[in-house]
């Protein structure tokens, strides 16, 4: 039998299978029939269908029957496949095979580049260029084709991985045959991102800002086809794709949610390319009902040797390298469909090891092949050419020596339209397919620990629930005119406080004695920047009140929990404060364990970012090269921004109108109609008074100034117009716009009849709160009560949920905080915190917690040495440190993912 | 930038707040709670002060006192503490962090022990009196950057000028132990990662340069050299002892590998951060390291840490033995150091050894235990009256502050601006 193939191997090497109908021949045609009958063989037609000792006969690039033994045509070569197997090649919905790599941005310091450098009636924006067409430029890459077809694969969809918009892909074949033939689907599939790619405008520098572009783009593309005044080619083209299966690469659970949510927007369903953590949240996943494209690439085992080296390794990172394997065990069980993709793996063995070790970690064989033939094919439109042996599609199938998923298993063959290549010789000692060496073993499926919400330490196993519960015969801090109450009660139920008094009934109420205690409503943080990622600040144009900061929740952030630990309830997650317009705002509970669009402030106002000063101006950042940068242009920015607003206003009231729908002025028209509210970034006198001139002379309300240092200055006239003060307790010095901020500012803003807080802007200071308000009373002896409302009333004042918030009345929510002292003192920690009444915190369950945290962190530390004492493969720990947002952080999200794929690249 | 700066250093003029003149007359404070700084308390105690200095103190039950001739402080209720010492901070160098022409703590190089930080200790900047009216009256300003950053010194906070201001000039070379960045996780950051493997080769570099620098240094003092080495000859009080060598180390191995450093050259280092010591207290004591523990308000260094750990640090350090400093970054922020002593009194150390964190043990680490740190007899009368608890910001409240004997003037500029302003709205009434 080898000695057939060899030979045969020969006699075609150099011929050419079929006619290429329009290209001319140097020399002699010799066109072969291409008649091959495979019999004996145990042919897979589908992952449902087995024929035991088939035939499959083959004309050229197409499958003309397979079916049980019987007779053979005259005319066909032979080949006896006696205890082989025929299986569907496999497929690839998610390569860049054969796309030339894309310039990516230069490293160093951005320029300033506004609008696209492309030549030509393009979109403004580079990170949309739907206009690619991978068939345009996909080039045949033999290496590469090699690699996949020894790995099983036989077709896959070549995208071109650049940009937010990035045009069509094309499907192919891995035939090495001119590129006229392999073509199966020139428009396979439009495809989307989070990544700019080469852009090189500056918009958008964040992953909120790419997502606004996106939406943006949809409207844009909608307001195109309706107009005649401009040609546009991205949004032609962008139009077009419409139709096509929409495949978009978005990594990680949380991007998959993100990107369903504009899917849903613009009734999208998209395919969603992720990164293989989707059973951390699986619920979640399969809620958005997308198909998925799920990589293989598990993490490898952390070198945890050296005791420092393993402190460096997070709890999240060790069990996800635990239980990344069981990922697409658990999405077939979940009935996600999903196919898989050998996206991120470097070599085809890895693949396979890869494969057999999620198998083993619960995906079944059938669901393993079906998510590697049919639905790939499906997804990118070829389902009419492979996926499966029938009549008529191509002869695009694989000879192996068992069954497929076997670790012992050998790709021999693999017929790609009906031409063969040898993938394994039996002199070949290092082909990829040979079954793995016993180094690297499929890791089996041994007690697993629990997935943990969220994911990382300190989180738990169950959701943590709702309690009635009594707070018995502590000092209650009403803020309401009770006032303080000694000896008093604080019952909890169902998420609210049921009362507030002494020797209350505890019905079936779980009693805590806290006796010595005092209990104050949960704090509040007016200014935040938390729980978001990818950047907080869209800084590259002067507005961008499209941006929401609500798409960028991250549920999963550790200071979610370390704030709870300081007694905050809910927080205000801002823009930053890099342009005039930031981005509009999203008001959080510290829902510790709850899924992103859990933690949001149901029912509470839409607040947006400004700001003034030295940020906007780019004082100490920037390239100095965007408008403005100086307190006059600030000025105009407002002006300006507001009087086209006002313009789009009256333009869109008219019937009939072909008028662009523009998100950043749809904020602005919020604030003018009093359904957004504002929240001014501010420091110096003549700016805040500059700002109150803009709003009454454009007819605006100015909600909040935060920051405020010089509030002090001006305090009469925010009094005048009802402006409230969020400010510092006590900062100074750190820029030249704080040369005269003093920490007496909130007490002679208070004094002057304004609704005054303190705030955070710091995931460090928000933490001890109730010390801040306690400066209140070290800088102008405020009274402690009016005091500690500067973090609790005050705030939810400002944000218009002190109906529900703030305070500790009967119908409130249940926001509480069990303190062990004085709440304003320095010695005051927070035993326990409630919010909704459930709690999230408690100082001594918090001991518990984090001995089970370094049980499990001790188990997995062993399981990972026993991994690499068995020969597995390990990475060495690198230290990270903790990526922290406050206003002045400017980032580039794009180049972030870049240079986390290159680093990856280079492992 | 040039013109704003220049603006303003003209404009807050502050120019009413002068040194306080030398004591001419014997203080005597009566009835306060005397809370010494060597861990001692006297519920209701007397200070005698003449001449600057502290010429008695003890329980006011237990003795008559004669005070025709001098001022006395009646302090009942009130408390009395040695004044706050600040270490290691650029007061007196920067005015306005992002205003570079404010900046005068790092200078280029990274190996600069010739460089002196008290020539520009700016008694003029309107940041001491701020840190003053909460109780600090001493500092140690400290040049940063590089790995051998210059001398320290130690400075009392109420002065005409440098001179003036100093208590011990060069008390203190600051050394920043090379260790390799760590990367920055998650998004959100600025250009380029550089690879581990390049960032590990540099920091090797900076290990070996830095004892070549050393053993260069000890061989240079030993005889008379040919050519002068500004570098070489201002380490000579290191290797005799007259100066100390601070060492900022934070990692387990990093700690272990600086302190041995020390040792190779006859040294007894001081550790600053330090925040893996916890792991390795024995040898810590072995050695007789005292460690300046940073900013106990400080997020912890990783994700899974215990969310309280920096306020448990200097307590579970102190608690095991070692002598414990308590210090805050920056300078602007030294007026919350009384506030670090007492989160470390929250969360773990007795009450009074927490103040010893920033009282007793920072005047033994900083060489100047002889004449300050604590209310004892013979020492320089630098001290505060405080109507409440000064470790806690409910209750800090300086009512009389007095270095070296002089009645210090609590005024600054965010009072003169509370007063100007309050007094706006007030008459607008």
């Amino acid at each position: 039998m080898k000695k057939i193939i060899l030979s045969l191997a020969l006699v075609f090497s150099g011929t050419c299978m079929f006619a290429q109908q329009t290209y001319p021949v140097n020399g002699s045609y010799d066109i072969r029939q291409g008649l091959y009958a495979f019999t004996n063989a145990t042919i897979m037609v589908s992952a449902n269908q087995t024929i035991k000792n088939g035939t499959l006969l083959i004309k050229g690039q197409t499958i003309q029957s397979v079916g049980s033994a019987g007779s053979i045509p005259k005319g066909y070569v032979i080949i006896d496949l006696k205890g082989k197997y025929i299986y569907p090649s496999l497929i690839d919905a998610f390569t860049s095979y054969g796309i030339p790599e894309n310039t990516r941005q230069s490293s160093g310091m951005r320029q300033s580049i506004f609008v696209s450098t492309k030549k030509g009636a393009y979109n403004w924006n580079e990170a949309i260029r739907p206009e690619t067409q991978a068939a345009a430029i996909f080039g045949m890459d033999a290496k590469k084709a090699d690699d996949l077809r020894k790995a099983g694969f036989g077709s896959v969809n070549a995208i071109s991985r650049d940009g937010i918009a990035r045009g069509t892909s094309v499907a192919v074949s891995l035939s090495d045959e001119k590129e006229n033939m392999t073509l199966l689907n020139a428009q396979a599939a439009a495809n989307y991102s989070f990544n700019k790619g080469s852009s090189q405008n500056d918009y958008p520098t964040s992953l909120m800002g790419a997502i606004a572009l996106l939406r943006q783009t949809y409207y844009d593309a909608q307001w195109y086809s309706k107009q005649k005044e401009e040609h546009n080619l991205s949004l032609e083209e962008f139009n077009k794709q419409q139709q096509l299966p929409q495949i978009f690469e978005a990594d990680g659970w949380q991007n998959i949610l993100r990107a369903d949510k504009i899917g849903k927007e613009f009734g999208k369903q998209y395919i969603i390319k992720s990164n293989g953590d989707e059973y951390q949240r699986v619920d979640a996943v399969k809620a958005t009902g997308a198909s998925l494209i799920i990589p293989l690439n598990f993490v490898k085992a952390y070198d945890v040797e050296d005791a420092e080296d393993a402190r460096n390794v997070t709890l999240a990172q060790m069990k996800n390298w635990e239980l990344a394997p069981t990922n697409p065990g658990i999405l077939e069980k979940a009935g996600i469909r999903f196919s898989l993709t050998t996206f991120g793996i470097d070599n085809s063995r890895d693949f396979w090891t890869n494969l057999r070790t999620a198998i083993a970690n619960g995906l079944s064989q059938k669901q393993a092949l079906l998510a590697l033939t049919e639905i790939p094919a499906s997804m990118i439109g070829i389902s009419d050419k492979v996926g499966t042996l029938e009549k008529g599609k191509l002869a695009n199938f694989i000879i192996t020596s068992d069954s497929l998923f076997k670790k012992e298993n050998l790709v021999l063959e693999n017929w790609v339209q009906g031409k063969r290549f040898i993938t394994y010789k039996k002199d070949d000692k290092d082909t990829a397919t040979k079954s793995p060496t016993k180094k690297e073993e499929p890791q089996p499926a041994l007690a697993n620990g629990k997935v943990i919400y969220p994911f990382t330490a300190f989180g738990t196993s169950e959701a943590l629930k709702s309690e009635t519960v009594l707070l018995k015969n502590a000092t209650v801090w009403t803020n309401e005119k009770e006032g303080i109450l000694q000896n008093a009660d604080v019952l909890l139920e169902n998420g609210k406080i049921k009362s507030v008094g002494k020797n209350l009934a505890a019905g079936n109420a779980r009693v805590i004695d806290a006796t010595g205690k005092h209990i104050t409503p949960g704090l509040i943080d007016e200014h935040s920047h938390i729980a978001g990622t990818g950047g907080i600040n869209e800084g590259s144009q002067s507005s961008s009140a499209e941006v929401r900061i609500a798409d960028i929740i991250n549920s999963e952030d550790v200071n979610i929990y370390r704030q709870l630990a300081g007694g905050v309830t809910t927080s205000q997650i801002l823009h930053g404060s890099a342009n005039p317009v930031g981005g509009q705002s999203q008001l959080i509970k510290l829902r510790w364990g709850k899924l992103p669009e859990e933690l949001k402030f149901a029912g509470a106002d839409g607040f947006i970012k400004f700001a003034l000063g030295e940020n906007v101006k780019q004082s100490n950042f920037g390239t100095g090269a965007r408008f403005p940068v100086t307190r006059m242009g600030v000025e105009q920015s407002f002006v300006d921004e507001f009087t086209r607003a006002k313009e789009y206003k009256t333009a869109m009231a008219k019937k009939g109108n072909t008028v662009r729908r523009d998100l950043e002025l749809d904020a602005i028209v919020e604030i003018l109609d009093n359904k957004r509210f504002i929240t001014c970034h501010s420091y110096v006198q003549s700016e805040i008074n500059m700002l109150i001139h803009v709003a009454d002379s454009l007819g605006f309300k100015i909600n909040t100034f935060t920051h405020i240092l010089e509030g002090y200055k001006v305090a009469d006239k925010m009094k005048a117009h009802g402006i409230n003060a969020s400010t510092f307790s006590d900062w100074w010095a750190y820029k030249m716009e704080v040369a005269e901020a003093i920490p007496y500012n909130g007490k002679i803003m208070h004094n002057v009849g304004i609704t005054t807080a303190f705030n955070s802007d710091d995931a460090e200071m928000a933490r001890r709160l109730n010390q801040e308000a306690g400066k209140a009373m070290l800088y102008g002896g405020l009274p402690e009560e009016d005091a500690l409302k500067f973090v609790t009333l005050n705030p939810a004042r400002m944000l218009h949920i002190d109906n529900k918030v703030g305070s500790l009345k009967a119908g409130k929510d249940a926001d509480v905080v069990v303190w062990s002292a004085h709440p304003l003192s320095i010695y005051a920690k927070a035993e326990q915190t409630f919010v909704d009444g459930i709690p999230y915190w408690n100082l001594s369950k918090d001991e518990q917690i984090r001995k089970d945290n370094d049980a499990e962190r001790s188990r997995l530390i062993k399981k990972m040495q026993e991994s690499k004492n068995k020969g597995g493969k390990t990475q060495r720990p690198t230290p990270e440190s903790p990526r922290l947002y406050h206003c002045e952080s400017v980032g580039d999200y794009a180049q972030e993912l870049n240079d986390l794929e290159r680093t990856h690249d280079h492992e | 930038m040039f013109l704003a700066a220049s603006a303003a250093s003209s404009s807050f003029a502050q120019a009413n707040i002068s040194p306080a003149a030398a004591q001419t007359k014997p203080i005597y404070v009566l009835g306060a709670k005397l809370h010494i700084g060597n861990g001692k308390v006297i519920d209701n105690g007397y200070l005698m002060i003449e001449k600057g200095k502290i010429t008695g103190v003890g329980d006011a039950t237990l003795v008559k006192l004669n005070f025709s001739n001098g001022e006395v402080i009646q302090a009942n209720d009130k408390h009395v503490y040695p004044g706050f010492i600040a270490p290691i901070t650029n007061l007196g160098l920067a005015e306005f962090e992002a205003v570079k022409a404010t900046l005068d703590f790092s200078e280029i190089g990274t190996l600069n022990p010739h460089i002196r930080a008290i020539v520009a200790y700016n008694t003029d900047s309107k940041v001491p009196a701020t840190l003053r009216s909460n109780g600090i009256l001493m500092a140690q300003v400290t040049p940063q950057g590089g790995v051998v950053a210059g001398s320290s010194s130690v400075v009392q906070l109420d002065a005409w000028n440098w001179e003036d201001a100093a208590i011990k000039t060069d008390d203190a070379m600051h050394l920043t132990w090379p260790v390799t960045p760590k990367p920055r996780q998650g998004f959100g950051g600025r250009g380029p990662q550089v690879s581990q493997e390049l960032l590990k080769e540099r920091t090797q570099k900076s290990l070996e340069e830095l004892d070549q620098l050393f053993a260069e240094a000890k061989a240079y003092t030993e005889t008379t050299p040919v050519v002068t080495n500004a570098r070489l000859a201002a380490m000579r009080n290191l290797f005799n002892g007259r100066q100390k060598l601070f060492i900022t180390a934070d990692g387990e191995k990093d700690i272990i590998a600086a302190v041995n450093f020390a040792k190779k050259y006859g040294i007894t280092p001081v550790l600053v951060g330090a925040e893996e010591a916890s792991l390795v207290v024995d040898f810590l004591k072995q050695n007789n390291i005292a460690v300046v523990v940073r900013q106990p308000h400080a997020l912890p260094n990783s994700i899974d840490d215990d969310v309280n750990k920096p306020y448990k640090n200097a307590a579970i350090l102190a608690n095991a033995g070692i002598i414990v400093v308590v210090s805050i970054d920056g300078y602007w922020q030294q007026r919350n150091l009384p506030f670090m002593a007492g989160t470390v009194a929250a969360w773990g150390l007795n009450p009074e050894q927490a103040l010893q964190t920033i009282t007793l043990n920072t005047a033994k680490v900083l060489g100047i235990e002889q004449r300050a740190g604590s209310l004892e007899q013979g020492k320089d009368a630098t001290f505060f009256i405080s109507s409440g608890d000064a470790l806690d910001m409910k209750s800090n409240h300086v009512e009389r502050a007095f270095i070296q004997g002089r009645d210090i003037n609590l005024d600054n500029l965010h009072k003169q601006l509370d007063k100007k302003f309050s007094a706006k709205y007030s008459t607008a009434e």
